[in-house]
Parts: C-alpha cells; structure tokens; sequence
C-alpha cells in the first residue's frame, strides 16, 4: 500500500474514531426555558411540571440525564394511564429536542471544528485512500483477493463493521437522543442550507450523501475504463446530492414541506399518509406538483420508464437506496445468496411487503377521504407498525447494517416494495434484458459471484438463455466481470426477448435445447 | 430405450453434458459419474480465480448441489485404475468394482512434460486439476520470484495468477511473440505487449534448458537454451496438455495420442464411447479442425451429441458449426470465429485495424475473390456469436458484414463504438466506398438495437 492510503486510512480510522467517541463527551443541563422551547404548547406547562427535579442540575453523562428524563416522563404518563386520563398522556417522543437543548459541550462552540476532526476527516482520509488506487494499473477488472480480504470475505473486519453499522441505525432511529452533540456539530450546515436547525435525519442525510460521493469516486477507480459503470455512478451521486439532500433542504428555506422528487411510493411510504397529504396542498403551486408529480411517477413513470429501460433506469440509476448499495456497498456485492432457496425466500418477501404497503395506503386513503369516519385514527398504528418494522428496521438496520454480512442489496432484494413494483413490470413488460452471447459462457461463475440481487446469472448463460428477472437492477457488474464477453445488458423489442428454450450456437449435429 | 446403466468417467463439461443430456432424453436410464478429482462438477476454466481470490471453490461449481440427486444423477468420488472390458467392470482405487452397460471415458487432459531435466523437483508443476490448484498454493506460499514455461493460454494464465500476488514473474516463451502459432503477428504482438505492461518479465525466443534445484530437492532456478541462468522459487511448465489416459495404455482399447474415435465417439470396443479432451478422431471432423479437441466449447458439443447417440435410435456423427473460440489476457479479451489461421493462406486476403490505445484490435479474414468472409479475431472488443455464426454460415460478403458491424458489437452499453473508424479504414485500404449505418436518435434514445 502505498504512504499517502496509509496515512488517508490513518486518517479515516480517526475520524470514525472522533464521531464514535463525541456522543458521549460533554455536560447535560435542563433548564426550564429548554423546555419550554422544545414542546408543542399544550404540553408545556406538563413538562416544565413533570421535569421540574432536573432543573440546574449538571449531568456529566447523557445516559444519567436520558435516564432521569425517561424516569420522570414516564411516571407522569403511568400516573395518568392509572387514572385513564388517556387525553392527556403525551404520546410525543421529546427526549432528542430535550437532550440537545440541554446539551453543554465545546461542540456548541465550535461545531465546525469538531466537523472537521470527525467527518471531515473521514471523508478526507477516505478520498486519500482512494484517489491512488490501482493508479498506473492498466484498465481491467480488479477483484484480485477479495476473497482473502477479511472485510469483503465475511471476515473478522467484515462483522466488526457489520455490527457498528447496525448499532448507528438502532441509535438513530430509536435513540436519537444519545447523538445529539453529532446533530449540533451540523446545526451551522442546516442552518446555512435551509435556515433550521439540524435534525438527527439531517445529520444522516449528510452522512449518507458524503458515503455516495466518497465512494463514488471510488467507483470510477475501480471500474475505469467501464463507461456504463462511469455514467451510472454519475447519475447516482446527482441524484443523490441534488434530489435526496439539497433540494428538499431549499424547500424548507422556503418554507415548503421537505420534499424527495425522486422518491416513489410505495418506497416512499408515507407519501399519502394524511399529514404529507395536507402538507403538499397547503403548499401553493408547488405543492400541488409534488402531489401531481409524485401520482405521474406511480403510474406513468415506472410502466413507461421501466417498459424502454428495465428497473435499473430507477434501482441503479435514480434511487438513493440504490445508490448507497452500488458505491458504499459495492465492495460487498459478492456476499449475497445465490441459492434457489434464497430466491424463493426472496419472492415471498419483496411482495409480501409490497402487498402490506399497498394494503396499509388504500386503508389511509379510504380513511382520510372519509374524513377518518371509517377507522378514526387506527391508522396510526398501521403506519407505526409499518414504519417500524419496514421502514427502519428492514431498510435501514437489516437493509445497510447488514452489507457486509449479507451484501449490498438485502433491502432492495427482500424488502422494498417499489422494487417488487418495477420488477413485476420487468419481467412482464419490457424491452430490458440480458442477452448471453450464444456459446460463449464458459461457466465461470464470476457473473453470479458478483451479482449484488443474488441471481445465478451462470445458470440462464451457460445455457445460452437471455436473463429476464424480475429482480435485476442493471448494475451491469455481470456483464463487466465475465471474462469471455457473455453477457450484454440491451433494450431492444420484445421478440425473443424471453427464450425459454434456447438453442447454444456451434453445434451443427443437433440442435439442444436447454 | 430399455433401462441401462450409462457409467461416465470423468465429471469435466464433457462428462457432465453428457450426463445431463442423457437424463433429458431418457427418464429411465441409470447415470453414474466418477472422478477422482472432485465429488461435483465445477468449472475448470475458473480455477485461476480461486487463487486470484475472486472467487472460492463454491462459486465455481454451476449447479447446487441438491442437482445432481433430483436429476437421479449420481456421483462418485473415486479413481479407476483398472477397466476389464471383457466383463464390462470398473475397479476403483479401493478396490470396488462398478459394473457399467455402457462406459463414456471422458477423463480429460493432464500437463504435458517433456522430460526436463529437473522437473521432478519441489515446487515444479503444470496446473490442470483441481489438485494441482492447490499444490500451487502450496508450492507459491510466501515466494518472491516464479518463471512460467510456456506461451499459450494456461502459460498466460499462471503468469496473471502469479502476478495477483505480487510474485515477480519471468515468463519463458519459444515463439517470437506469445501464441504466435496460433495468433496472427499483429495479435500476437500487442498480447505480448500487454504482458509487459502488467510488469511480466517476458523472454520471447528463450526456450527452457533444464530446471535447477537445491540439495533439500527444492527448485532454484532455471537455465535457458542460451545458458541464462534465472533464480526463482516456483517453476510453472504450461506447454501444453495431453490426453489423460495412462491408465487405459496397454488395453485393448485403441490409442494414439488420445482414445481413438470415429465420429460418433465410439472406441474400439462395444459400448465404450469418449469424448472431451482424451479423444482423438480418426479422422478430423473437418478439414480446420483438429484430430483433438481440447477446448471448453467441444467438450461441451461433443457431450451433447453422444448424449443424442446414447438416446436415440439413428445416432448421428458429429458435425460441429463454425468454430469459435474466446479468452481473456490479462485485461485483453479476445474471441474468434470462423477461420483465422496464424499464416495466412494463398487464398485468402485479410484486413486489420487496431486502436491507437493498442488494445482494440479487428481483423476479417475473407477469400480472395469472392470476397466471402472467413473468420473474425477481435480482442478488446465483445462481438456478437449469433451474428457471425449467420455470417460465416451463409458466407456473407466482407461489404455485408462491414456494412452491418454496428450490429455485430457485443460491448457494454456507452463503451466507445469502434465501427465507423473500421469501416472507414477498411475502405481506405481496400477501395470501398462503404457507409456505415446512421442511427436515428430514437434508436439511440431508447437503445435499440434493430
């Protein structure tokens, strides 16, 4: 390894070291005007009450603070369930807004410093690392020892960072409160963006840009030479950065609800949901065309696009799940299952969440135009449920935490209901598809090794048959490692798309069909 | 077809078409596969990624495991030392004897060795079996320096394998550039080229005089025919393949080089059929090909067929289509198709193009005055099977295929489209006055390829 990736992967590991290390720094102190400032106004006299004990009190540590507040919060509200007094139970989570406001570190100071000594330096080291690899190395496939590597080969590295990624997002989307000093040090960023204050989304949002970018790059190093693998990795990092993080964070400086063009339902669950809804209404013009536009990308959209260009126009193009997979994830593509096993597991998934989603929005739907007459707010809980189970826990901890054990596409493959959307119109009708190139497949394995969605790519190629699945996101990865020029990712008609029965080129004497 | 017992030798992509394809045809038949080798078939083509680390043992084998049993094929790991035809009996390395009704020998190929003086010792070998894989790994733990004997594909092969691991390679070739018995000058130069640009110490014209070892048996280095002396630690003899069949010399089975065959792949001997790499047709299946056919494509045709044979009631001979052939050079990929000899014939005429990036390289080969196209090589450039297997077959006009080589480019999506620039130069030196098609944006918008 050359000096200048020792010093960057130097750099990174510090960094990382910094931003673990900053949560638990600093003095906590609640003081009644906090309170007041971070509650909805017919709680405030409940909490400033109810909180009245921590007052001026310095807590050195956020896990003695959180765990008086929780003390606190909760017996008030078991009191009032004891007394069935259930209207006036606080079902609102202030935890994170009390905490940061009571957050006393150097962080508030200087935020910019502790940005740049954490992020800042992982995204430096990161980009020292990468910029020289495989430089003055020809053009060419570089998977030399990813099976030695413990970090790409489910190693002792591969876990330990598997298991740090699952604790980030069972903190940030159920302990937010515990991150807080990482929220303040962006507060200047937010401000700077959209004029408010940093939430922990913002926080992620930026992290999750600054991977895709990061990583990106190293994308174009790896596959230099590769314009498919080029482009697409351009187009991810656009959307990523202009759709998913910087556009919505404008709207909100103009005072319009946060807004992700790109998003589509169902991965965009909660688009029809009630609030979202109201929001986009109340919005002016603006709103209105996010209303419209979100609808036409339901149902024009995804058929038009994905009938001309597969689902990979969307899943490895456009989207910001996708995204992350192919630059953050791709040096874990190879972990994902191959077996037929995982492919049947696979199918009553992906559908089984898209029949739950689609089920849970037609409930909101029929409810809200009946002016909640029908269920009242039993709604809720169908979106808690939804948003707990699929929303963070399947697309977040299990959907990234689980890269580098399971691949870069576990949320993609098993969960998103979109994908199982634009994959049923994949595989029914389109003018995508893989086509292998007659006899020329030598078994290789190396295509099925390196699909990220888990398809045994050798299977349809060795027997001279085009790949027509539903799960295929076009990464065009399969088509790049083959060594004997197999596979080509086409759109091109309809006839002879699907080969059920292929014939492989060369042999005169008969002709087999697979 | 009455229930028989088909016994096949050898689990390789010969074998294990044949096996698979009798199945399909034949519901009843009893089907058994040794090897010696390995339980499951797996991809010998692949084994250089395993030790390259991009991929494991797993990964190379094509169909799960469960395969074999749900297709009532059955596997057996064990080496046959001895066949009595006579009584139509396989006995194994332990003793066991297999009885078959029909025996299909499709027991491949082995490195070829030509005495050299030292290459009995440690750390020499060839790389065919999965077993010699892992002596590989073995033999190369921890070393420094490697020399590979031999200028062809598995020669080239190691050489990329050694280099994954930052072993310094000097790479012994007798031809003036490597492959150059097969690969035009052209072809061969820019390969070699490539070789030298992976930082492989390449000696073209230098052939290997004896190997050199120390008293503990070890290998030390080489010595060329023009008393070179080379240290290193591995030495890799890659020369070639032969046919595996020294267990069925001095049999009453007929052989030459290979297990002889007529072209419906019988011996000899009733019921005793081979395919693959270990059979030699008595007669060539036609007049450009070999008597051997030790490529990944015939083994695979050739099972296929006998399976048909083995099924059927007309069996029928073997006729292979337009020959077509492909590998990768380090990062240079490289197909063929059709005929395109290293020397070119009287008759034919040829032209070539070739990047300025040197990387890129087309060449067509056609009669002289029919202008009918012969055969394609083209490295760095993917073309489409399906389009010159009609061309060739229906022996297109040069012009057509020029005039339609938009349509034979197999390359990835956005990668840089070479046609204009060949056709272009191909009316420069021949006289033409072709034009390339002009795609309309539409096509273009939505990737049509009609």
């Amino acid at each position: 390894m050359k000096k200048i990736q020792l010093l960057g992967l130097g750099l990174f590991i510090l960094g990382l070291l910094v931003f673990s290390t900053l949560p638990f720094i600093g003095d906590y102190r609640l003081e009644a005007d906090i309170v007041s400032a971070s509650v909805k106004t017919e709680h405030e006299e409940a909490m400033l009450r109810t909180l009245r004990p921590m007052y001026g009190e310095v807590y050195n540590s956020n896990f003695r603070f959180i765990a008086d507040f929780n003390t606190l919060f909760e017996e008030y509200n078991e009191d009032l369930k004891r007394r069935d007094a259930w209207d006036d139970v606080i079902w609102d989570d202030y935890a994170f807004s009390i905490t940061k406001g009571a957050t006393q570190t150097g962080v508030i100071s200087r935020p910019l410093l502790f940005f740049s000594i954490s992020i800042g330096l992982a995204v430096l080291g990161g980009l020292l690392y990468i910029f020289p690899l495989y430089k003055g190395e020809p053009e060419g496939i570089k998977n030399d020892g990813i099976y030695f590597s413990s970090m790409k080969s489910r190693g002792l590295l591969g876990i330990i960072t598997g298991t740090y990624l699952i604790l980030f997002y069972v903190i940030l989307y159920w302990f937010p409160e515990y991150m807080t000093n990482l929220v303040i040090m962006v507060d200047p960023l937010s401000k700077a963006l959209s004029g408010a204050e940093a939430s922990q989304w913002f926080l992620y949002g930026l992290i999750y840009t600054l991977a895709i970018l990061v990583m990106g790059v190293r994308m174009f190093r790896k596959y230099k030479g590769n314009a498919y693998q080029t482009i697409r990795t351009v187009s991810v990092m656009f959307f990523q950065l202009a759709f998913a993080f910087l556009i919505p964070e404008i709207l909100i400086l103009l005072n319009k609800p946060w807004h992700d063009f790109k998003n589509i339902w169902p991965l965009d669950y909660s688009f029809f949901y009630d609030y979202r809804i109201e929001g986009m209404i109340s919005s002016g013009a603006l709103g209105m065309f996010m209303l419209v536009w979100g609808i036409i990308l339901i149902v024009l959209g995804v058929p038009l696009l994905t009938y001309f260009y597969g689902k990979r126009w969307y899943c490895s193009w456009v989207c910001g799940c996708g995204g992350l997979a192919e630059t953050l994830g791709d040096p874990y593509r190879q972990l994902s299952d191959k077996s037929l096993k995982a492919w049947k597991i696979e199918r009553y998934m992906v559908h089984g969440v898209l029949v739950f989603a689609v089920l849970m929005t037609a409930v909101t739907l029929v409810n809200y135009f009946m002016e909640f007459g029908l269920l009242g707010q039993a709604t809720d809980q169908l979106h808690s449920i939804y948003g707990f189970a699929i929303g963070s826990a399947f697309a977040g901890v299990i959907g990234t935490g689980f890269y580098p054990l399971m691949g870069n596409r576990v949320w993609c493959r098993f969960g998103c209901p979109l994908a199982a959307y634009l994959g049923i119109v994949q595989r029914f009708k389109s003018r995508f598809r893989i086509t292998t190139n007659g006899g020329q497949c030598i078994s290789c394995g190396n295509c099925s090794t390196y699909c990220e969605m888990g398809i045994d790519v050798r299977w349809y190629a060795q027997r001279g048959q085009n790949i027509v699945r539903a799960s295929c996101v076009g990464c065009g990865v399969c088509s790049a490692v083959c060594p004997r020029g197999v596979l080509k990712l086409e759109n091109a008609g309809e006839a002879g798309r699907i080969n059920d029965m292929p014939i492989i080129i060369g042999n005169k004497s008969i002709s087999v069909k697979s | 077809m009455s229930k028989q017992k088909i016994v096949i030798i050898g689990n390789g992509i010969s074998g294990i078409t044949c096996a698979r394809e009798v199945r399909k045809n034949d519901a009843s038949a009893e089907i058994l596969v040794i090897s010696g080798e390995t339980k499951y078939f797996f991809s010998r083509t692949a084994l250089m990624y395993i030790y390259m680390g991009h991929m494991q043992y797993e990964h190379t084998q094509p169909y799960e495991d469960w395969f074999w049993e749900k297709n009532r094929i059955e596997l057996l790991q064990a080496w046959i030392e001895i066949i009595d035809f006579q009584h139509k009996k396989l006995i194994c390395h332990n003793g066991k004897t297999i009885h078959y009704d029909v025996l299909v020998l499709a027991t491949g190929s082995k490195p070829l060795m030509i005495n050299w003086p030292g290459q009995q010792l440690t750390g020499v070998q060839g790389l065919y079996s999965y077993q010699d894989l892992q002596l590989m790994e073995k033999n190369t733990a921890g070393i420094q320096k490697a020399v590979v004997v031999g200028g062809g594909l598995i020669g080239i092969e190691m050489a990329e394998m050694l280099a994954s691991r930052d072993i310094q390679v000097t790479f012994l070739v007798r031809e003036a550039d490597f492959w150059d018995n097969v690969l035009p000058e052209e072809e061969a130069k820019m390969v070699s080229r490539h070789i030298l640009e992976h930082g492989i110490d390449l000696r073209l014209n230098t052939e290997l005089e004896e190997i050199t070892g120390n008293q503990n048996h070890q290998v030390v280095g080489v010595k060329t025919k023009d008393q070179e002396s080379i240290s290193c630690e591995f030495v890799g003899l890659c020369i070639g393949v032969t046919p595996n069949i020294e267990f069925l010399k001095d049999t009453e089975l007929d052989t030459n080089k290979g297990i002889l065959i007529d072209a419906y792949f019988r011996t000899n001997l009733p019921d005793v059929y081979a395919i693959g790499d270990c059979a030699e047709f008595r007669k060539s299946p036609n007049s450009n090909r070999k008597n051997i056919e030790q490529v990944w494509y015939t083994g695979r045709m050739q099972g296929e067929t006998l399976a048909y044979n083995l099924t059927q009631e007309n069996p029928i001979p073997y006729q292979p289509g337009v020959w077509f052939n492909s590998a990768k050079f380090f990062d240079i990929e490289y197909q063929t198709y059709g005929n395109v000899p290293a020397k070119l014939p009287e008759d034919m005429e040829t032209f070539y193009w070739e990047d300025e990036n040197g990387k890129v390289a087309i060449r067509f080969n056609f009669s002289k005055h029919s202008e009918v196209i012969q055969g394609v090589n083209a490295f760095g450039w993917r073309l489409r099977h399906e389009f010159f297997d009609h061309a060739i077959n229906e022996e297109w006009r040069v012009d057509q295929v020029m005039e339609q080589l938009d349509q034979a480019s197999f390359n990835p999506e956005f990668y840089k489209p070479f046609y204009r620039r060949v056709i272009q130069s191909f009316n420069e030196q021949h006289g033409k006055q072709l034009k390339p098609k002009k795609t309309s944006f539409i096509q273009r918008l939505i990737g049509s390829r009609a």
